[in-house]
């Protein structure tokens, strides 16, 4: 008897995908829309997954998410305003190399900011979620306004290095560069995960956590300390979505990061809370649903994310892969 | 006679009594004691705010639940205004019209977001009123032609409202209405029940209390209040628009307000409301005279720009929320009983 | 008479504002399958959760093999050799069989040998090695959830209900297992089914309202049927 996958929700997306071939009347369209969807789906999910990780597993939801996600676009910022000449360098391995040291910096930033916030801010109220709600809500607070003091309010423009500016041709198809360069970004950091969650030891840890922390600490596992690098991890995520999101969107604003959680928390919903299978499933539905809705129904399309979600919730309440607790 | 107004539940603290009397006199006599329209505003939004805290603090400080959907009824009340305004005419009829269909909406969707989302767990619940706020927020924004669209509502009310110091007193008499009956429904069985439900949910569905009930209850009345705070604001500033009303920063200034004044204790949130209001409109004043002082200084000057004054109330908030979860009304009354 | 392998002194356990044991004093005997019985709501589950760490014992003391273990962690408590199998018996119902049992080896792959004792007591775990836990039934269930307290040597098991809600077909074959456990493992099963307790139960401590009503032998216990009937409401000799 091997374990049956279930592949209902999984293949809503092509299913989606495919759907909406019957309402875009050209299949070139349909193509360039399907990229833009699946690209702003990857980035979604890179930013969204550590947050439904570090709820699945450690039961603590962090409303600073978007904080980090922000301090992860303006230390890429700074980064790739540093290093010009790479970015501007018609060369691939050039503005690669600077996207690479962006995304590290990004990161390494947002994980030890990372490390201080759950040490002092979220340690404390373990167990108390109203408490948990109130405390992050402050820290995304503090965390938004000590980026404007630091950086300062204004919107740093972030251009595109030089060969991810533009579009290729497929056929009759414009394919925006920097979007493919997504898209690959999200299956890798999706692969990673699923090959750390599924092959390794600290993946099965965090998976049997999920379900049953008790259980895990009396096997004789220090599951404590295993948060604070699932948080940190979390947090770094966030940063490297930070930093996709930011080239997406060609600009750094101190508000970018929260604007965007609002997609982030109807996604882990989609997704069920705690399961990064099902937010890489919810993310790409609601970058693909943005994107097709945005094209036949532009008025529909900033709601269109809620309308999914209720949808999906009236199929699945507990979301599509919900995770045991 | 005091006691019976306050339903019981008075300040029991000399220094909060002597701040609430203020505030209340402050109030009562703003347009002589404090004479000019810029001040003016600012007392008539304070009373709003009180009464929207207020009605926040019975969802957050009583049954403890969090909600970000409360702005969205705030927008309820004053789109409810706006609309039959600007599509009935400036009539007593159409004013009527509006408030009630508002209050009828605002009821309808607390239910449904209650009895749909109030048996999950909180954060579920919180992440849940996040989106459907947001719903409201891109729905007000896209119904241009009904809404105004982010420009908002300019309208005309029935004549005598246009008076400064006639719609003043009726914004500052029905807000006074409202909190004094929050007052009461918090002070009731009902009230007790709601307590013990935020204390030990758990042992209170052991005795026999059906939670989703008293909770979805609590959420159409905080819905309520809102709503009401919202026609009084749209009534005095004859506008309405996202930006007024809808805003999630607004969302976060009545957190703040409630959780620094003091949660479950409604005098918190009309202390809270008030010491926002008033330090939004003049702190920022002073803030400005510091950074420039500090001038030269490396960081300082940014840290005490009038534009960060957020910070220093979110660095409050979180003092307030580990150390004084009964914020500056807990810290009152605790402090007379070392006295 | 050497050592008891754990020691129960006073110990009470608070959970919120609820005292739900009173003083609980009782000693687990070394290689001896000792049965903690007693009625619905007793204190119990709460005396091996506090034994185990999962809950703080506001007053008195715990002693595991001359050790103060009362302000122990919990994965220190596993760490030194004991093990726990809670009541809704804990598997990870989203981990394949290979997996449960591959976390609760936490030195390295299974040991084969200890591999093959598992599926000699329990054929069904070897059959669905790489079916997912959730998927097995009740029984099965149990299986896996004991089959991991072995998986590496311990000295002390402590097992709550182990029987609850299984058929009586498969309630045989748990006696066999546990017969088999007993021969180098200290146990301590909390159980409602008598006829289970009484077909292993070496020494027997009965708890009523949070406290230990009853020390003795099993023997002695079976022996009385008045005795039975005082403290459980029931005789040990009927069948469940």
């Amino acid at each position: 008897m091997k374990a049956l996958f279930d592949w209902r929700p999984l293949a809503l997306v092509p299913a989606l995908a495919l759907g909406a071939l019957l309402f875009v009347p050209s299949a070139p369209t349909w193509l360039t829309l399907t990229v833009a969807g699946l690209a702003m789906g990857m980035m979604i999910f890179i930013m969204a997954s550590g947050l439904t990780l570090v709820f699945g597993l450690m039961d603590v939801i962090n409303f600073a998410h978007g904080a980090f996600i922000s301090i992860g676009a303006y230390a890429a910022a700074s980064v790739l305003l540093a290093m010009k000449v790479q970015v501007q360098a018609p060369s691939l391995g050039a503005n690669l190399s600077a996207i690479a040291a962006a995304v590290l910096a990004a990161a390494a930033l947002a994980g030890v900011l990372g490390l201080f916030f759950e040490r002092v801010v979220i340690r404390p109220v373990y167990g108390d979620h109203l408490k948990q709600i109130l405390v992050t809500m402050g820290g995304l607070i503090v965390c938004e306004q000590l980026i404007l003091v630091i950086w300062g309010p204004d919107m740093i423009p972030l251009p595109r290095p030089a060969t991810l500016t533009g579009a290729v041709l497929l056929g009759d198809a414009a394919i925006e560069r920097y979007r493919m360069l997504a898209v690959v970004v999200g299956l890798v950091v999706f692969a990673s995960m699923w090959l750390v969650l599924s092959r390794t030891r600290i993946g099965l840890l965090i998976r049997a956590g999920v379900e049953n922390t008790e259980m895990v600490e009396a096997l004789g596992y220090r599951i404590r300390r295993l948060f604070v690098g699932v948080f940190v991890a979390g947090c770094a995520l966030a940063g490297l979505g930070g930093v996709m999101w930011a080239l997406y969107q060609e600009s750094v604003t101190a508000t970018m990061g929260m604007q965007v959680m609002v997609v982030i928390f109807i996604v882990i919903i989609i997704g069920g809370l705690g399961s990064v299978g099902g937010c890489f499933v919810g993310a790409l539905l609601v970058g693909l649903t943005a994107n097709y809705i945005g094209y036949m129904a532009p008025k529909l399309a900033l709601g269109s994310n809620i309308l999914l979600m209720v949808l999906i919730l009236l199929w699945r309440p507990r979301g599509l892969y919900p995770v045991g607790k | 006679m005091i006691g019976a107004l306050l339903s019981g539940d008075t300040p029991r603290s000399r220094l909060l009594a002597a701040l609430l009397l203020l505030v209340l006199i402050g109030l009562a006599a703003a347009p002589w004691v404090f004479p000019g329209t810029r001040a003016l505003n600012v007392a008539a939004k304070v009373a709003v705010f009180i009464v929207l805290a207020a009605s926040y603090d019975l969802l957050l400080g009583y049954t403890g639940i969090v909600s970000f959907a409360h702005t969205m009824f705030f927008g309820i009340g004053g789109y409810g205004v706006g609309i039959a305004a600007a599509k009935l005419g400036a009539s007593w009829g159409g004013l009527a019209l509006g408030v009630l269909l508002s209050l009828v909406l605002a009821v309808v969707l607390a239910l449904a977001i209650g009895l749909l989302s109030l048996r999950v767990r909180a954060i579920f619940f919180a992440m849940i009123t996040l989106a459907v706020a947001s719903f409201f927020q891109i729905l007000a924004s896209q119904l241009s032609s009904f809404t105004g669209g982010e420009d908002g509502l300019n309208f005309r009310l029935p004549a005598v409202l246009h008076d400064r110091l006639i719609a003043y007193y009726i914004v500052f008499a029905s807000a006074l209405a409202l909190f004094l009956l929050l007052l009461r429904v918090v002070n009731s069985p009902f009230g007790r029940v709601l307590q013990s439900i935020r204390e030990n949910e758990f042992r209170a569905e052991a005795l026999g209390y059906r939670t989703v009930l008293y909770r979805s209850v609590a959420n159409c009345l905080g819905a309520l209040g809102a709503t009401a705070a919202g026609v009084l604001y749209a009534i005095w500033l004859r506008y309405t628009g996202p930006a007024t009303t809808l805003s999630f920063d607004i969302m976060i200034d009545l957190l703040l307000m409630v959780v620094i004044g003091g949660m479950g204790t409604l005098y918190g949130a009309a202390i809270g409301a008030t010491l926002f209001v008033v330090a939004q409109n003049y702190l920022q004043d002073l803030m400005k005279l510091a950074s420039d002082a500090a001038k030269g200084l490396p960081l300082l000057p940014e840290l005490l720009h009038p534009d960060r004054w957020l910070l220093w109330l979110g660095v409050l908030f979180i003092v307030c929320v580990y150390y004084f979860p009964a914020g500056i009304v807990g810290r009152l009354r605790s402090m007379r009983r070392i006295g | 008479m050497a050592e008891p392998l754990l020691e129960l002194a006073a110990v009470n356990t608070h959970i919120g504002q609820y005292h739900i044991l009173h003083g609980v004093d009782f000693a687990v005997p070394r290689n001896q399958l000792t049965m903690l019985l007693g009625r619905n709501g007793a204190g119990k589950t709460t005396c091996l959760r506090t034994v185990m760490g999962l809950w703080r014992a506001s007053a008195g003391g715990v002693r595991y093999d001359g050790r103060d273990i009362t302000r122990a962690a919990t994965p220190d408590l596993a760490r030194l050799g004991i093990a726990y199998v809670p009541e809704n018996m804990g598997i990870f119902a989203g981990l394949t069989v290979q997996e449960n049992l591959l976390l609760a080896s936490r030195g390295g792959p299974p040991d084969e040998r200890r591999l093959e004792r598992i599926f000699g007591l329990f054929p069904a775990m070897k059959k669905f090695w790489h079916a997912l836990a959730g998927n097995l039934s009740g029984g099965q269930k149990q299986m896996l959830a004991i089959s991991r307290a072995i998986v590496e040597p311990r000295k002390l098991l402590l097992v709550d209900e182990p029987t609850k809600g299984l058929a009586p077909a498969i309630i045989g074959a748990m006696i066999d297992a546990f017969r088999e456990l007993k021969r180098d493992t200290t146990l301590l099963v909390v159980e409602q089914n008598f006829h289970f307790a009484r077909s292993l139960g070496d020494t027997v401590a009965v708890m009523d309202s949070g406290r230990i009503v009853h020390t003795g032998t099993m023997p002695q216990l079976a022996a009385d049927e008045q005795l039975q009937r005082r403290l459980l409401g029931l005789s040990l000799d009927s069948h469940q």
